[in-house]
């Protein structure tokens, strides 16, 4: 279900299959791998894959059918929460590190996103309401498949400036089971990353946090449902406050 | 007609730069700036950060064209989702056009750095840098911000320099 960057696992674990590939058929096999790439990499005392292929020769591309399996992605993500659980103080802290392992996808996500699209659509987000939507569409569609299924501004008069993306069922949470006593942590706090990140790379820097919305109660639809909240720095409302009026 | 080319990052710290000559009308693919200019393009080129700044919130598109211009010296800007700017400093040459027949400059890319064939080369090669660049950036070793050191990537960069430049 969860795509994740192109880049990512099954690219390497192909390329270092053909690496230990070249090392089983011997020494000279191995000899042979090296001399790609001497002449200009041998002083950086990289290796390059026996094949010679980098990630410089990976299509970005992929077909849309291309899908990570769930199961594996829930088995790294439980490894990756209790990464981050480890020496933790508490669960502003546990999530502030899911936060931060998300964080770098995003800022990569944005431009790989940018690219796959067609030319005449490539366009940087320019205000907040237009980046919301490149979240609320093309990110959620890369990453779970689907689109998130509310965008909201605050109607709290107080904080007139928020902006609320709802997802009735965060994938990253189909197979946590939050203990009592830690009822506040959510484990979106690593999408909430991942959001926080885009919003960093295109200049709108913002806080996103997630919490659980979803009722306790017997029959509640979506008992999961998770609000991420984008709180964006002053300087980003006065920058929008000026461009509408330009 | 040469070339100097750097990407630079969001804290205005340069990541790659790359300098070349055009390769089009019989050129030699090398750069022809004096010693003191060599020093002078990272000014110039910094310089214009500024601009980008001001540019890059009127339009939405990557590709900003020629921003700012000092003496002879062109500048091209390419801004990435990320906010990583890929610029171009380009310099026709003033001695080499009285030597050439006009009706052959006319035509080429580095005669007239403002017309619409320059600008489409110079969108072509930037396109193609982005394309390797985030490529780059996809690897999980890569954190934003980070020196691109790899020669490939260098290579990619001259390749795209031959083939529009």
């Amino acid at each position: 279900m969860a795509h994740l960057l192109a880049g990512g696992g099954g690219g390497r674990g192909k390329q270092q299959a053909t690496t230990t590939g070249g090392g089983s058929s011997g020494a000279k096999g191995d000899h042979g791998g090296h001399q790609i790439g001497v002449s200009s990499a041998s002083r950086e005392g990289l290796r390059y894959p026996s094949n010679g292929k980098t990630i410089y020769h990976r299509p970005l591309n992929r077909s849309k059918t291309a899908e990570l399996s769930q199961a594996s992605f829930a088995y790294l993500f439980s490894e990756m929460v209790s990464y981050a659980q480890r020496r933790v103080t508490g669960i502003q802290d546990l999530e502030k590190r899911l936060n931060l392992q998300g964080h770098p996808i995003g800022l990569k996500l944005l431009d790989l996103l940018l690219i796959r699209e067609p030319a005449r659509n490539q366009t940087r987000p320019l205000n907040i309401i237009s980046l919301l939507h490149f979240i609320k569409i093309n990110v959620w569609q890369h990453l779970f498949g689907r689109q998130a299924d509310r965008l909201e501004k605050s109607l709290n008069l107080e904080t007139p400036d928020d902006y609320m993306i709802y997802d009735n069922e965060p994938l990253v949470n189909a197979y946590i089971s939050v203990p009592r006593e830690m009822s506040h942590l959510n484990c979106a706090a690593y999408v909430a990353g991942i959001i926080e990140g885009v919003c960093d790379g295109g200049g709108f820097p913002a806080r996103v946090t997630a919490h659980t919305v979803g009722g306790k109660e017997e029959g509640e639809m979506w008992p999961g449902k998770t609000v991420f909240l984008v709180k964006f720095q002053a300087e980003v409302l006065e920058r929008e406050a000026l461009i509408g009026k330009g | 007609m040469s070339y100097y080319f750097a990407i630079i990052g969001t804290q205005d710290n340069p990541l790659f730069e790359y300098e070349f000559g055009t390769s089009k009308q019989g050129g030699d693919g090398q750069s022809r700036f004096t010693d003191q200019a060599r020093h002078l393009n990272q000014f110039i080129l910094h310089s214009s950060l500024d601009i980008v700044e001001e540019v890059q919130w009127t339009t939405g598109q990557l590709y900003l064209k020629a921003i700012d211009r000092f003496f002879n010296n062109y500048i091209s800007c390419f801004m990435t989702g990320g906010s990583i700017k890929f610029l171009l400093l380009h310099q026709p040459p003033t001695s080499a056009i009285l030597s050439v027949p006009s009706t052959r400059n006319s035509t080429s890319i580095g005669a007239n750095p403002t017309s619409p064939q320059t600008e489409e080369a110079i969108k072509n090669f930037f396109t193609e840098v982005y394309e390797n660049y985030v490529k780059a950036i996809m690897s999980p070793f890569y954190k934003v911000n980070m020196e691109i050191k790899n020669p490939v990537f260098r290579s990619r960069v001259a390749a795209a320099g031959r083939k529009y430049l």
